[in-house]
């Protein structure tokens, strides 16, 4: 095997490790911005991981060995995941592990060890929060897959990054049924990564809280890689939204350094507009009952389903 | 066996399957291993024997309860082996047993479709003998001996279903098998819930067998003759073949659980000892998908594509209406029933895709699609299995099968748990889990279906595949709680701390069908290119095995893959890596403390979701699906009560007017029945006359 694509393969999870947390700091600093206060450094989000993995972990007494495995777990999915998801270049040697499908599988996995994990301990919140958690996953899964599928109709493959590579070799009009999926996709990048409206990341209000419910019982190192495990899911996302809705400069025949080189700075040039547009979207729209959530993800997975129709009537023309 | 140059969509308005079909049987017998057919009913007969057995000492629990069940499991091993022998090698062997009625022997065949079930059923049956061996105690209510009459004759029934080669012989065994699991869910007969669930799993086993009866009359087309033979040779007018279809979508619906015919499979499959339950989900469902199969792609030959649709739409219907049931229950048992009914509905879905390719002149898909059904076949048939043993222990350790009265039992009960985790991962369709190669698959083939080349059914069928996404993920809601409510959190109830872990044996079983989930989900490749056997066989493609020994990539020309192997290690690679940097470059310290109660007091186990609560959700968002009774408190009540009754809309619109009708005409009927002899006399008389009459007519 030659060495090229194991390093890019090696850059893009490092970049992937590193950058997320940013990612969360600069939708922090945007929101901010909007909302005219002072925002706290950038920076925060790794300082807060590394003053947590220097902590002693305080575990429940009826804690159960998967409480301790799960944000190993979780962590892994998503590194596993970063890995797979063309954010810098296309055929990766992962990549031939997993297509698009088997992505959403990795993302219900380290759900439900999530949602496992928080059951464990038994106290009202962690099993409130993973209830919440699975209703609002079982809702965004398939609206997800739905939007994979219609990618994967028009490009004829479910491989990510051949998907993205006929994308980016289209011309530069937006297929009709590929609007719809984008505004799916966007509902269910809220929903999953527990943004405005459907979750706040910022709250500890117990009646409202999904995420943060679930991690109450977790502190220190274990916390650490939950925290890491959800920026960097937040960060999928937003990789999976450019492969999918914004293709071009995702080095996909040339893993070369200078491919490798322009990817870089151009990913982090829609990472900015993503976090900001995120910030936006957070900032205009208000919470949603926990009850009204079910009916966002409804149209999220209408929305999705309608992108389906239109390719099948547009493409049997 | 090269599939180079076999491309998708080739073969369209290619002559009649019925021509390649046995062009293949012929070309197979030459494999140099003669006899599998007869090692196979050996094997069977080997079952019947030691059930029978059981008799000498029927109360020696030891000695039908132990010995007996490992022989048992012995003898299903070495089934699972003999089948996959005879499928890696191709055989096809018939042969013609001069038992039963003087004009009627019993004709026998294997081939690659029944070698496949054979596997299935010797390999779960490995699984579940193991754990009976070390399950089934004194206080079972019925003897053991003669549960282990009852069990192995229901073992060797789904056997013979497996071989027979004319109808005779089918209906032999599928009455066999339907009485003898009737005997074995009604072991605990003194419980009236338990008599009533074996009665309504009883009249829809004839209801359905009676289906199958006028099918097989349908079939022989006229020629009276009943082998499997003469109805593939018998040509069929169209409408007949249709109505033979649909008949048989019926009778075997009504077997493995299709809504609406599903009813009897919530009440039987609690009812029943968990090894049983086991047994009947895992293995006996899958003799009906088998029935489905032998009777679309060999009996019929070539289906139309519209027969396709019902299938596909029934199980559509099916999977959607069990999976929301599932997530709804409080029994565990009842709640795996429930998934189990999803499961099924799965599967007719992938048959009834596979026909639509089938017709439409698509084999290669048509085999993809039927892959995904056979594979979804032996995952169901391994973690299902897995899961109503795993319940099997809970209920013998704490009694009880109420998930409001379970919780934490992961500390008392850690094999069971960690073992039932494979299983319920599994059944939530996770990767690198089999669960999920299956679902990946099924949904790959609906990914072809807007390349049929009919205008709605092209739009249409895309559709099936959003209900196959969400009801993949409402599994893994109801893997959720099922995992969570019963070993995680606090234990609801004080009796459970003294909960026992299980023994060696059903850990033993247990840990076989765990090895199963595990080796069907990290090797797909090998999996699928045996199944290839069977596609070859009934659709005459061969669905395309994986590019390497590692990467499963089941479509030519597309940039398709998958390879769990490499995605677990590169999993683990992650998670060792995490565990040891985060080791190395800072610490290992642990401190327990009591759980965090937001200053509150005292963390009660009542505090937690209970089973109600964590299936809330799907009971608000699929409202319309249930019948809900709900008796809620009232702020003055001086003892508040809340009490909630889900059930199956189906019961009341068409369950219970039918009944009504029945009961109508048994009462009409009754005039007839006067109770005095002359009567009797007077109608024996009048018919006498009557036939009479006729026969000097005629």
């Amino acid at each position: 095997m030659r060495l090229g694509p194991l390093i890019a393969q090696a850059l893009e999870i490092a970049v992937a490790l590193a950058a997320a947390p940013l990612f969360v700091g600069w939708v922090n600093q945007c929101r901010a911005w909007l909302a005219n206060r002072s925002a706290p450094s950038m920076l925060l989000p790794y300082r807060n991981i590394r003053k947590l993995f220097h902590k002693d972990a305080v575990l429940a007494q009826n804690a159960s060995p998967l409480f301790r495995i799960a944000p190993y777990v979780v962590f892994g999915a998503m590194v596993v995941a970063a890995a797979i998801i063309p954010s810098l270049a296309g055929r990766l040697p992962l990549v031939v592990a997993a297509d698009a499908i088997a992505l959403v599988g990795l993302f219900a996995t380290a759900r439900v060890f999530l949602s496992l994990a928080a059951m464990d301990v038994g106290t009202a919140f962690g099993t409130l929060g993973a209830r919440r958690e699975m209703m609002i996953g079982f809702l965004a899964e398939p609206a997800l897959l739905m939007v994979i599928f219609v990618a994967s109709l028009i490009s004829a493959t479910t491989a990510l990054p051949a998907i993205s590579a006929h994308l980016a070799s289209e011309h530069l009009v937006i297929d009709p049924s590929l609007a719809f999926t984008a505004i799916a996709f966007t509902l269910v990048l809220l929903a999953e990564n527990a943004r405005i409206p459907v979750d706040n990341p910022a709250t500890h209000l117990e009646l409202t809280m999904i995420h943060e419910a679930m991690l109450l019982e977790y502190s220190a190192r274990h916390l650490a890689l939950m925290e890491w495990a959800s920026a960097l899911r937040l960060f999928n996302y937003a990789c999976i939204g450019f492969a999918l809705f914004v293709p071009w400069g995702i080095a996909a025949r040339d893993i070369g350094p200078l491919g490798l080189t322009l990817a870089i700075p151009l990913l982090a040039l829609k990472l900015a507009a993503a976090g900001a547009g995120l910030a936006v979207i957070e900032t205009v729209s208000a919470k949603l009952r926990v009850m009204r959530a079910p009916e966002f993800l409804a149209t999220a997975f209408l929305f999705a389903v309608l992108g389906l129709l239109v390719h099948v009537l547009l493409g049997g023309a | 066996m090269s599939i180079a140059g076999e491309h998708l969509g080739q073969g369209r308005g290619a002559p009649g399957l019925r021509h390649r079909i046995p062009q293949h049987v012929i070309a197979s017998p030459s494999s140099p291993f003669s006899g599998s057919l007869a090692v196979c009913l050996a094997l069977l007969t080997a079952w019947l024997v030691i059930g029978a057995a059981g008799l000498l000492s029927p109360r020696n629990v030891r000695y039908a309860g132990r010995l007996l069940f490992v022989l048992g499991a012995l003898v299903g091993f070495a089934l699972a082996a003999a089948a996959a022998w005879s499928l890696v090698k191709g055989v096809t062997e018939t042969s013609v047993l001069p038992i039963g009625l003087p004009d009627l022997p019993f004709h026998l065949r294997i081939d690659a479709l029944s070698a496949v079930f054979l596997l299935l059923l010797g390999a779960a049956a490995t699984g579940v003998s193991l754990f009976s061996a070390g399950y089934f105690r004194e206080s079972d209510g019925m003897a053991p001996g003669l549960l282990c009459l009852q069990y192995h004759v229901f073992l060797a029934s789904m056997g013979l279903v497996l071989l027979a080669d004319d109808a005779y012989a089918y209906m032999v065994g599928w009455e066999l098998m339907a009485l003898s699991s009737y005997f074995l869910v009604t072991t605990q007969h003194r419980i009236p819930e338990i008599r009533r669930a074996g009665f309504i799993y009883l009249l829809m086993a004839h209801v359905g067998a009676l289906s199958i009866l006028l099918s097989f009359g349908l079939l022989q087309g006229g020629s009276w003759h009943f082998t499997f033979d003469a109805m593939r040779a018998a040509h069929l007018s169209p409408g007949w073949a249709a109505g033979a279809f649909l008949l048989a979508l019926v009778g075997f619906g009504a077997k493995a659980g299709l809504v609406p015919l599903h009813v009897w499979l919530p009440e039987a499959h609690p009812a029943a000892p968990s090894p049983v339950s086991a047994l009947l989900s895992g293995v006996m469902l899958k003799t009906a998908v088998y029935g489905m199969l032998r009777v679309t792609f060999d009996l019929l030959g070539h289906p139309v594509w519209w027969w396709g649709l019902v299938p596909l739409a029934a199980g559509l219907l099916t999977a959607l209406y069990g999976a929301v049931f599932a997530a709804v229950q409080t029994d565990m048992k009842r709640l795996l029933a429930y998934s189990s009914i999803e499961n099924v509905g799965l599967l007719f879905t992938g048959l009834g895709l596979s026909v639509v390719f089938l017709g439409a002149g698509m084999p290669a898909l048509a085999a993809l699609a039927l892959l995904a059904t056979l594979y979804h076949c032996l995952n169901h048939a391994a973690m299902k299995s897995l899961l109503f043993l795993g319940t099997g222990s809970v209920l013998h350790a704490t009694g009880q099968r109420n998930l409001g009265r379970l919780g934490g039992l992961i500390h008392r009960m850690p094999w069971v748990a960690a073992l039932t985790l494979v299983g319920a991962l599994a059944l939530a369709g996770l990767p690198p889990l089999n669960g999920f190669v299956s679902e990946w698959l099924l949904l790959q083939s609906f990914l072809f279906a807007d390349e049929i080349p009919r205008t709605f059914v092209n739009l249409l069928i895309p559709l099936g595949a959003a209900v196959v996404a969400l009801c993949a993920a409402l599994a893994g809601y109801v893997m959720v709680k099922f995992y969570g409510v019963i070993f995680l959190g606090q234990p609801r109830e004080s009796s459970l701390s003294e909960a026992h872990d299980c023994g060696l044996l059903e850990r033993l079983g247990l840990g076989w069908l765990a090895v199963l989930c595990l080796a069907l989900g990290l090797a797909p490749v090998q999996v699928i290119s045996t199944l290839a056997h069977v596609t070859r066989q009934l659709t005459g493609s061969a669905a395309p095995r994986g590019a390497t020994w590692w990467l499963l990539a089941p479509i030519p020309g597309r940039a398709v893959s998958y390879s769990p192997l490499v995605f677990l290690l590169a999993g683990a690679a992650v998670v060792v890596l995490t565990v040891l940097l985060v080791r190395l470059f800072y610490h290992g310290r642990v401190r327990r403390a009591r759980p965090w109660d937001c200053g509150f007091g005292e963390l009660t186990s009542r505090m937690q979701d209970t089973a109600e609560g964590f299936g809330q959700p799907i009971r608000n968002i699929f409202q319309s699906f249930f019948a809900i009774e709900r008796e809620l408190p009232t702020p003055f009540d001086a003892a508040p009560h809340y009490r909630i009754a889900i059930s199956d809309r189906i019961w009341r619109a068409l369950y219970e007017p039918v009944a009504g009708w029945v009961r109508r005409l048994a009462d009409a009927m009754a005039v007839l029945q006067r109770g005095r002899i002359s009567a009797y006399l007077l109608y024996s008389f009048a018919t006498l006359v009557f036939l009479l009459a006729v026969v000097l007519a005629t």
